[in-house]
Protein backbone atom coordinates (compact mmCIF):
# COMPACT_ATOMS: atom_id res chain seq x y z
CA UNK A 1 0.00 0.00 0.00
CA UNK A 2 0.89 3.65 -0.52
CA UNK A 3 0.61 6.77 1.12
CA UNK A 4 0.29 10.36 -1.80
CA UNK A 5 1.20 12.80 1.20
CA UNK A 6 2.79 12.69 4.53
CA UNK A 7 3.31 9.57 6.31
CA UNK A 8 0.66 8.64 8.98
CA UNK A 9 1.78 8.86 12.86
CA UNK A 10 2.63 5.52 13.75
CA UNK A 11 0.03 2.93 14.69
CA UNK A 12 0.40 1.56 17.98
CA UNK A 13 0.14 -2.17 16.71
CA UNK A 14 -1.49 -4.60 18.80
CA UNK A 15 -0.83 -8.19 18.71
CA UNK A 16 -2.60 -9.69 16.18
CA UNK A 17 -5.84 -11.54 17.86
CA UNK A 18 -6.74 -14.87 16.16
CA UNK A 19 -10.18 -14.46 16.78
CA UNK A 20 -10.99 -17.34 14.23
CA UNK A 21 -9.99 -20.58 16.42
CA UNK A 22 -12.86 -19.55 18.96
CA UNK A 23 -15.16 -19.99 16.92
CA UNK A 24 -16.03 -23.71 15.90
CA UNK A 25 -18.67 -22.78 13.54
CA UNK A 26 -16.28 -20.62 11.15
CA UNK A 27 -14.26 -22.60 9.08
CA UNK A 28 -13.33 -19.82 6.38
CA UNK A 29 -10.90 -16.75 7.03
CA UNK A 30 -11.23 -13.72 4.66
CA UNK A 31 -8.11 -12.45 4.16
CA UNK A 32 -6.49 -9.06 2.54
CA UNK A 33 -2.91 -9.04 1.14
CA UNK A 34 -0.71 -6.35 0.24
CA UNK A 35 -0.52 -4.74 -2.70
CA UNK A 36 1.68 -1.71 -4.11
CA UNK A 37 -1.37 0.39 -5.38
CA UNK A 38 -3.80 0.57 -2.46
CA UNK A 39 -4.00 3.83 -0.57
CA UNK A 40 -3.31 3.11 3.07
CA UNK A 41 -6.01 5.63 3.83
CA UNK A 42 -8.93 3.88 1.23
CA UNK A 43 -7.53 0.12 2.84
CA UNK A 44 -8.58 1.72 6.05
CA UNK A 45 -11.93 3.10 5.07
CA UNK A 46 -13.24 0.30 3.17
CA UNK A 47 -12.71 -2.00 6.16
CA UNK A 48 -14.37 0.28 8.35
CA UNK A 49 -17.20 0.84 6.09
CA UNK A 50 -17.82 -2.61 5.40
CA UNK A 51 -17.45 -4.25 8.73
CA UNK A 52 -18.53 -1.65 11.00
CA UNK A 53 -14.91 -1.47 12.55
CA UNK A 54 -13.98 1.21 14.14
CA UNK A 55 -11.28 3.15 13.12
CA UNK A 56 -8.75 1.55 15.56
CA UNK A 57 -9.43 -1.83 14.64
CA UNK A 58 -9.54 -0.78 10.89
CA UNK A 59 -6.00 0.88 11.09
CA UNK A 60 -4.25 -1.77 13.10
CA UNK A 61 -5.34 -4.69 10.15
CA UNK A 62 -4.25 -2.32 7.26
CA UNK A 63 -1.22 -2.09 9.35
CA UNK A 64 -0.74 -6.09 9.77
CA UNK A 65 -1.73 -5.80 5.76
CA UNK A 66 1.12 -3.19 5.16
CA UNK A 67 3.51 -4.84 7.36
CA UNK A 68 2.98 -8.56 7.51
CA UNK A 69 1.37 -8.86 3.60
CA UNK A 70 -1.87 -10.13 4.86
CA UNK A 71 -4.39 -9.78 7.23
CA UNK A 72 -7.66 -11.81 8.28
CA UNK A 73 -10.64 -9.40 7.87
CA UNK A 74 -13.49 -11.37 8.45
CA UNK A 75 -14.48 -15.20 9.16
CA UNK A 76 -17.54 -16.96 9.24
CA UNK A 77 -19.54 -19.21 6.99
CA UNK A 78 -18.75 -19.60 3.84
CA UNK A 79 -21.26 -17.90 2.07
CA UNK A 80 -20.98 -14.85 4.58
CA UNK A 81 -16.98 -15.19 3.46
CA UNK A 82 -18.17 -14.96 -0.28
CA UNK A 83 -20.17 -12.18 0.24
CA UNK A 84 -17.53 -9.97 1.90
CA UNK A 85 -15.28 -10.80 -0.65
CA UNK A 86 -17.48 -10.14 -3.38
CA UNK A 87 -17.48 -6.42 -1.47
CA UNK A 88 -14.33 -6.39 -0.82
CA UNK A 89 -13.40 -6.65 -4.45
CA UNK A 90 -16.48 -4.69 -5.47
CA UNK A 91 -13.57 -1.85 -3.74
CA UNK A 92 -10.62 -2.97 -5.41
CA UNK A 93 -8.94 -4.41 -2.82
CA UNK A 94 -7.02 -7.58 -3.08
CA UNK A 95 -9.29 -10.56 -0.59
CA UNK A 96 -8.84 -13.76 -1.44
CA UNK A 97 -11.16 -16.79 1.61
CA UNK A 98 -9.83 -19.98 2.43
CA UNK A 99 -10.25 -22.94 5.00
CA UNK A 100 -9.21 -22.15 8.58
CA UNK A 101 -6.71 -24.68 8.76
CA UNK B 1 -5.71 35.16 3.48
CA UNK B 2 -6.78 31.87 2.11
CA UNK B 3 -5.66 28.31 3.57
CA UNK B 4 -2.25 26.88 1.82
CA UNK B 5 -3.66 23.71 0.86
CA UNK B 6 -7.33 24.25 0.57
CA UNK B 7 -9.52 20.87 0.59
CA UNK B 8 -10.42 19.53 -2.65
CA UNK B 9 -13.11 17.65 -1.50
CA UNK B 10 -15.13 19.13 1.97
CA UNK B 11 -18.55 18.21 3.59
CA UNK B 12 -20.93 21.37 3.23
CA UNK B 13 -23.42 22.49 6.54
CA UNK B 14 -25.92 20.91 3.73
CA UNK B 15 -25.04 17.52 3.92
CA UNK B 16 -23.61 17.33 0.72
CA UNK B 17 -19.68 17.26 -0.52
CA UNK B 18 -18.37 20.64 -2.30
CA UNK B 19 -15.90 19.80 -4.95
CA UNK B 20 -13.25 22.82 -6.00
CA UNK B 21 -11.42 21.65 -9.24
CA UNK B 22 -10.34 23.82 -11.73
CA UNK B 23 -12.03 23.06 -15.49
CA UNK B 24 -8.50 21.47 -16.88
CA UNK B 25 -8.72 19.04 -13.76
CA UNK B 26 -12.66 18.01 -14.42
CA UNK B 27 -11.89 17.32 -18.41
CA UNK B 28 -9.11 15.09 -17.36
CA UNK B 29 -11.26 13.00 -15.09
CA UNK B 30 -14.03 12.95 -16.99
CA UNK B 31 -11.58 11.57 -20.25
CA UNK B 32 -10.14 9.24 -17.67
CA UNK B 33 -13.37 7.69 -16.72
CA UNK B 34 -14.67 7.62 -20.23
CA UNK B 35 -11.43 5.69 -21.42
CA UNK B 36 -11.91 3.10 -18.79
CA UNK B 37 -15.68 2.81 -19.61
CA UNK B 38 -14.78 2.18 -23.38
CA UNK B 39 -12.29 -0.30 -22.28
CA UNK B 40 -14.29 -2.25 -19.78
CA UNK B 41 -17.42 -2.59 -22.57
CA UNK B 42 -14.99 -3.58 -24.93
CA UNK B 43 -13.50 -6.56 -22.38
CA UNK B 44 -12.65 -7.76 -19.41
CA UNK B 45 -9.47 -9.55 -19.89
CA UNK B 46 -7.43 -7.18 -20.80
CA UNK B 47 -4.37 -7.82 -18.47
CA UNK B 48 -4.29 -3.85 -17.24
CA UNK B 49 -8.30 -4.54 -15.71
CA UNK B 50 -7.29 -8.26 -13.41
CA UNK B 51 -6.80 -6.05 -10.21
CA UNK B 52 -10.57 -4.97 -11.20
CA UNK B 53 -11.78 -8.77 -11.12
CA UNK B 54 -8.92 -10.36 -8.90
CA UNK B 55 -8.95 -14.33 -7.37
CA UNK B 56 -11.12 -14.81 -4.21
CA UNK B 57 -10.16 -19.05 -3.65
CA UNK B 58 -6.35 -18.76 -4.94
CA UNK B 59 -5.86 -22.64 -3.32
CA UNK B 60 -9.36 -23.55 -5.38
CA UNK B 61 -9.29 -23.02 -9.23
CA UNK B 62 -12.65 -25.09 -9.37
CA UNK B 63 -14.43 -22.64 -6.55
CA UNK B 64 -12.98 -19.68 -8.21
CA UNK B 65 -14.46 -20.59 -11.48
CA UNK B 66 -17.43 -20.58 -10.35
CA UNK B 67 -17.18 -17.21 -8.09
CA UNK B 68 -15.83 -15.67 -11.29
CA UNK B 69 -19.23 -16.82 -13.10
CA UNK B 70 -21.10 -15.84 -10.25
CA UNK B 71 -20.19 -12.65 -9.46
CA UNK B 72 -17.95 -11.52 -12.88
CA UNK B 73 -21.30 -9.53 -14.59
CA UNK B 74 -21.85 -7.95 -11.18
CA UNK B 75 -18.66 -6.50 -10.54
CA UNK B 76 -18.96 -5.33 -13.91
CA UNK B 77 -22.24 -3.71 -13.46
CA UNK B 78 -21.25 -1.53 -10.58
CA UNK B 79 -18.36 -0.63 -11.70
CA UNK B 80 -19.38 1.07 -15.15
CA UNK B 81 -22.10 2.41 -12.71
CA UNK B 82 -19.64 4.22 -11.00
CA UNK B 83 -17.81 5.42 -13.93
CA UNK B 84 -21.15 6.54 -15.46
CA UNK B 85 -22.29 8.40 -12.18
CA UNK B 86 -18.58 10.46 -12.47
CA UNK B 87 -19.10 11.18 -16.09
CA UNK B 88 -22.75 12.70 -15.26
CA UNK B 89 -21.24 14.81 -12.81
CA UNK B 90 -17.73 15.55 -13.33
CA UNK B 91 -18.48 19.44 -13.99
CA UNK B 92 -20.71 19.15 -10.55
CA UNK B 93 -19.77 21.71 -7.86
CA UNK B 94 -21.24 19.62 -5.19
CA UNK B 95 -22.13 15.90 -5.04
CA UNK B 96 -24.38 14.33 -2.96
CA UNK B 97 -22.78 10.99 -1.22
CA UNK B 98 -24.31 8.74 -3.68
CA UNK B 99 -21.97 10.08 -6.36
CA UNK B 100 -19.07 10.92 -3.86
CA UNK B 101 -19.10 7.02 -3.29
CA UNK B 102 -18.87 6.65 -7.21
CA UNK B 103 -16.15 8.57 -7.30
CA UNK B 104 -14.32 7.48 -4.83
CA UNK B 105 -15.26 3.48 -6.62
CA UNK B 106 -14.32 5.18 -9.95
CA UNK B 107 -11.14 6.78 -9.07
CA UNK B 108 -9.71 3.98 -7.36
CA UNK B 109 -10.76 2.13 -10.42
CA UNK B 110 -8.46 4.02 -12.40
CA UNK B 111 -5.77 3.76 -10.17
CA UNK B 112 -5.81 0.15 -10.00
CA UNK B 113 -5.76 0.32 -13.77
CA UNK B 114 -2.89 3.08 -14.28
CA UNK B 115 -1.35 1.29 -11.22
CA UNK B 116 -0.91 -2.14 -13.33
CA UNK B 117 0.03 -0.60 -16.59
CA UNK B 118 2.75 1.42 -15.09
CA UNK B 119 3.46 -1.81 -12.91
CA UNK B 120 4.50 0.83 -10.16
CA UNK B 121 5.96 -0.28 -6.50
CA UNK B 122 5.49 0.31 -2.59
CA UNK B 123 8.72 2.55 -2.47
CA UNK B 124 7.92 4.52 -6.03
CA UNK B 125 11.03 6.43 -6.88
CA UNK B 126 10.48 10.05 -8.79
CA UNK B 127 11.05 9.18 -12.34
CA UNK B 128 12.46 11.76 -14.32
CA UNK B 129 10.42 14.31 -16.22
CA UNK B 130 11.51 12.88 -19.59
CA UNK B 131 10.22 9.22 -19.05
CA UNK B 132 8.32 8.23 -21.20
CA UNK B 133 6.06 6.82 -18.70
CA UNK B 134 6.57 10.49 -16.66
CA UNK B 135 2.69 11.67 -17.62
CA UNK B 136 0.87 8.81 -16.54
CA UNK B 137 2.90 8.66 -13.10
CA UNK B 138 1.89 12.44 -12.50
CA UNK B 139 -1.92 11.26 -13.18
CA UNK B 140 -1.37 8.60 -10.97
CA UNK B 141 -0.14 10.52 -8.10
CA UNK B 142 -3.17 13.32 -8.99
CA UNK B 143 -5.28 10.71 -8.57
CA UNK B 144 -3.83 9.61 -5.35
CA UNK B 145 -4.18 12.74 -4.05
CA UNK B 146 -7.95 13.53 -4.79
CA UNK B 147 -8.87 10.19 -3.62
CA UNK B 148 -7.25 10.82 -0.26
CA UNK B 149 -9.16 14.06 -0.38
CA UNK B 150 -12.24 11.40 -0.92
CA UNK B 151 -11.77 9.26 1.55
CA UNK B 152 -11.20 12.44 4.27
CA UNK B 153 -14.55 13.69 3.55
CA UNK B 154 -16.37 10.39 3.31
CA UNK B 155 -14.63 8.96 6.44
CA UNK B 156 -15.99 12.12 8.76
CA UNK B 157 -19.38 10.52 7.54
CA UNK B 158 -19.34 7.24 8.56
CA UNK B 159 -22.09 5.42 11.14
CA UNK B 160 -20.65 4.74 14.31
CA UNK B 161 -18.78 1.44 14.30
CA UNK B 162 -20.90 -1.95 14.85
CA UNK B 163 -18.22 -3.90 15.43
CA UNK B 164 -16.43 -3.37 18.85
CA UNK B 165 -14.32 -6.45 19.46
Amino acid sequence: MTNPAPAPAPVEIDEPVDDTRTEPDAPWIVLVWNDPINLMSYVAFVLQKLFGYPKEKADRLMMQVHQEGRAVVANGPRETCELHVFRLHEHGLWATMQHDT
Amino acid sequence: MAPLFRRRISRTRHGAYAVRLPSEERELLASLVDQLRELLELTTDDPSLRRLFPTAYHDDAERDREYQQLVRDELLERRLTALSTVEDSAGAAELDEAQLTAWLTALNDLRLVLGTRLDVSEDQDAIDEHHPDAPAMAVYGYLSVLLNDIVDALAEDLPPPTDET
